[in-house]
């Protein structure tokens, strides 16, 4: 790659995005890639502590077996809200839409996505989305549970279900326009030379994502819309009593839904492929494997969405298939897990604080696809379902998992976005107390779960309260971890030195670029001419 | 900034060719979202088109046929109109383009005020879902079903319809302002594009919610 080369050939680091232009106009109307994807970093991150303190008001809820802290209708209120932005407005566009947007553009050669301009509003698209839904907790607040299941949330919840069904329908426009500049970008945007094969890991996961984005979401907002319409002019399209089907709507939600947790989760993949590579200077281990799991996952992912349904009535014979199908996806997750360990095996890694996110990643993702796999056996399900066992498990997943990808990669990251290196003994330090702090959070749950405590409840019988207590003594390390990033990456904004193009020696065309990289990315485009990953090269040019 | 021709090449792309095929490609997957967003709404129609049967075709028979078949013919006609439009596009007549692009808004406006008068029709036969419906039936809560998913579709369309009437508007104007030429017609084909989209999603309307199971 013209690695040094292009280095040496942007001489003047004044010319960067972040100095390209100045006052909240210059933000607020800019179409470059990099500025967006600053804008989603600072409004996710507002949404995450939002979401985060609903998460502390339930945690200390549970602290007692009574119901004291809050009414039972509060409670029903505060983990709905905690699960709705969570889901839709911090963990689907965190990956994607932070870095998947700095980075796509860079790492396949372009000045910017195809669509700028559409970038620009799916964020605008987003904003809006999230603004309604938050206006919901000025109407009273809903209480549905993110899963809006009928019909009560279309009949019976006296809450402001309508308002925030248009929120999150707004909001999944913002997601289907950014999943539709991916595809189109890495389809028609890559540098000469730059074959599919030669794509960065990342890029293919979001190519992958990407496509669940544009098939999926759709989907969702027209079912959504239907409750929306059967709420406001009380018909009965999921309403059993007006002849609407119930089981219908779980069938369409989760059509969306469970592919939607592979939209939170490539994209960490993707990140796990890059940093692995990078910390063990090797090439990743069988890349047409790990390329190619992620479109298998992607696609099978559309085909088990009834493993979320096995008692909801539909058919034995269904729950069979599903049941199935769903062991089939964990087949192209393991394959990923395997190959990143292959990676590691014989490297020479080093424990920066984006690799020990990997280690972090690589536990606690095993532990939520294996239970995903209890789950997805029809049998043991019936017992579980809508437990804390569940609720463990895409915990682990979700915040073990998807998050821990996400710090990764803003760690790995963050040098190349704003110019500046954070104190390594601090970000190690908090990756540490995520680490423990999540573990401790919801390792209890799988066994109160097991155990026959349902989720949703915030009144439960005296035995169970020892892991109620574990856990939200768990929680209170884990928030403490997830603040101490605010602090000293802020810090490093102002304080940092200053970061040189390349601080990991890392392989990749986003390292051949100045950090922050100027406003249009390339002088001139460059032209590939070697594999991802080449890191025996690098070695030997090093040495 | 490349060597594109009259500034019309975007900065991020290299070529006019790249910037063509990029448009292009995006124009597709944005009509694959619509066919999965219309899909579901036909999925979940059939659905209880197969539960309800007899309920279903009852209300199909409350529909005016002949109005939906009026309006079948002037939308295949939109069409027509439209391809000529594009076709006049490539071969940079202004005069045509301006021509056939009217007339296609012109027959998206017949198409709409038809659907109008449906509408009108259906309100004054207490057809309304959640409005005023009310049906002599024994089954009369699943007609209104049928009903809440007639008005979905055909409104969901005739939105569609709407936006395609304000691209093409739009279209017209630029055109008039002499920005297309034989060299650069692509935001003519692509409206094209979708108004034939919005066509076909008709074409599937029709038979299913008017003819189907009709007595
Ligand atoms: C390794 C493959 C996976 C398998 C086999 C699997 C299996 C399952 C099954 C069977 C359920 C339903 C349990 C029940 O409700 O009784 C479930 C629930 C859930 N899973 Fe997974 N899962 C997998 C991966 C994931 C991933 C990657 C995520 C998210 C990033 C995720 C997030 C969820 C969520 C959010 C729920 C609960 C939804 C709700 O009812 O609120 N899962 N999983
Ligand atoms: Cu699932």
């Amino acid at each position: 790659m013209s690695n040094t080369v292009a280095v040496a050939s942007h001489p003047e680091p004044d010319n960067n995005y972040w100095t390209a232009g100045y006052g909240l106009k210059s933000w607020l109307l800019t179409t470059d890639h990099k500025r967006i994807a600053i804008l989603y970093l600072i409004m996710i991150s507002v949404f995450f502590v939002i979401g985060g303190l609903f998460a502390v008001l339930i945690r200390l809820e549970l602290l007692t077996p009574a119901g004291d802290l809050v009414s039972s209708d509060t409670y029903n209120k505060l983990f709905t809200l905690h699960g709705l932005v969570m889901i839709f407005f911090f963990l689907i566009p965190s990956i994607p839409a932070v870095m998947g947007n700095f980075l796509i553009p860079i790492m396949i050669g372009a000045r910017d996505l195809a669509f700028p301009r559409i970038n620009l509003l799916s964020w605008y698209v987003f904003a809006i989305g999230g603004m309604t839904t938050f206006a919901v907790v000025l109407f009273g607040g809903v209480d549905t549970g993110w899963t809006f299941y009928t019909p009560y949330s279309s009949t019976y919840s006296k809450t402001a279900v309508g308002l925030t069904a248009i929120g999150v329908f707004i909001t999944g426009f913002s997601s289907i326009l950014t999943g539709l500049n991916f595809v189109v970008t890495i389809h028609k945007m890559r540098a000469p030379g730059l074959t599919w094969f030669r794509l960065p890991l990342f890029v293919w996961a979001h190519y992958a994502t990407s496509l669940i984005m544009l098939i999926g979401t759709p989907v969702v907002a027209i079912t959504i819309l239907l409750v929306f319409l059967e709420r406001v002019f009380g018909v009965g399209i999921f309403d059993p009593a007006l002849g609407g089907d119930p089981v219908l709507f779980q069938h369409l939600f989760w059509f969306y839904s469970h592919p939607a947790v592979y939209i939170m989760i490539l994209p960490s993949m993707g990140v796990i492929s890059e940093v692995v590579a990078c910390f063990s200077r090797k090439r990743i281990f069988g890349y047409g494997f790990v390329a190619f799991s992620s479109l298998a996952i992607a696609v099978l992912g559309f085909l088990i969405w009834g493993h979320h349904m096995f008692t909801s009535g539909q058919s034995i014979l269904a729950g069979m298939v599903f049941s199935i199908l769903t062991m089939l996806v964990a087949i192209p997750s393991a394959v990923k897990v395997f190959n990143w360990t292959a990676t590691m095996y014989k490297g020479s890694i080093s424990f920066e604080t984006p690799m020990i996110y990997v280690f972090g990643f690589l536990g606690l993702f095993t532990v939520g696809g294996l239970t995903g796999l209890f789950l997805g056996a029809l049998g043991l399900d019936v017992h579980v379902h809508d437990t804390y066992f569940v609720v463990a498990h895409f915990h682990y997943i979700m915040v073990g998992g998807a998050i821990m990808g996400y710090l990764a990669a803003l760690h790995f990251w963050w040098p190349k976005i704003t110019g500046k290196l954070y104190s390594e003994a601090w970000a190690k330090l908090s990756a540490i107390i995520i680490f423990i702090g999540f573990n401790l959070t919801f390792f209890p749950q799988f066994l109160v779960g097991y155990l026959g405590m349902p989720r949703r409840y915030h009144v439960y019988p005296d035995e169970f309260q020892i892991f109620h207590i574990l856990s939200t003594a768990g929680a209170s390390i884990l928030a403490i971890g997830y603040a101490f990033p605010a602090f000293y990456l802020i810090w490093s904004l102002f304080r940092g030195e200053a970061a040189p193009a390349n601080p990991w020696n890392a392989k990749g065309l986003e390292w051949t670029v100045p950090s922050p990289p100027p406003k249009h990315n390339f002088d001139t485009i460059p032209v590939v001419k070697e594999e991802a990953y080449d890191y025996s090269r690098l070695e030997e040019e090093v040495v | 900034m490349s060597e594109g021709h009259s500034g019309l090449v975007a900065h991020q792309f290299e070529t006019a060719e790249q910037q063509k095929e990029t448009v292009n490609l995006g124009m597709w997957a944005f009509l694959i979202t619509e066919v999965m967003m219309f899909g579901a709404l036909f999925s979940a129609y059939g659905f209880y088109r197969a539960q309800y049967p007899a309920a279903f075709a009852a209300g199909s028979d409350h529909l005016n046929y002949f109005m939906g078949a009026f309006n079948t013919a002037v939308l295949i006609c939109s069409s027509l109109t439209m391809a000529l439009g594009v076709q006049a596009a490539q071969q940079g007549k202004r005069k045509g383009i301006i021509l056939f692009l009217l007339l296609t808004i012109l027959l998206g406006g017949i198409f709409l005020g038809v659907k109008v008068l449906e509408y009108a029709d259906k309100y004054e036969h207490h057809l309304m879902p959640g409005i005023n419906f009310s049906v002599d039936s024994p089954f009369a809560a699943q007609i209104e079903l049928f009903y809440c998913f007639y008005f979905a579709m055909t409104g969901l369309h005739a939105l569609h319809m709407i936006v395609g009437i304000a691209i093409l508007g739009t279209l017209v104007v630029l055109s008039y302002r002499r920005r297309f030429s034989a060299n650069y017609y692509n935001p003519v084909e692509m409206a094209g594009l979708y108004w034939h989209f919005v066509d076909i999603v008709w074409i599937f309307l029709f038979p299913f919610l008017y003819l189907i199971g009709r007595s």
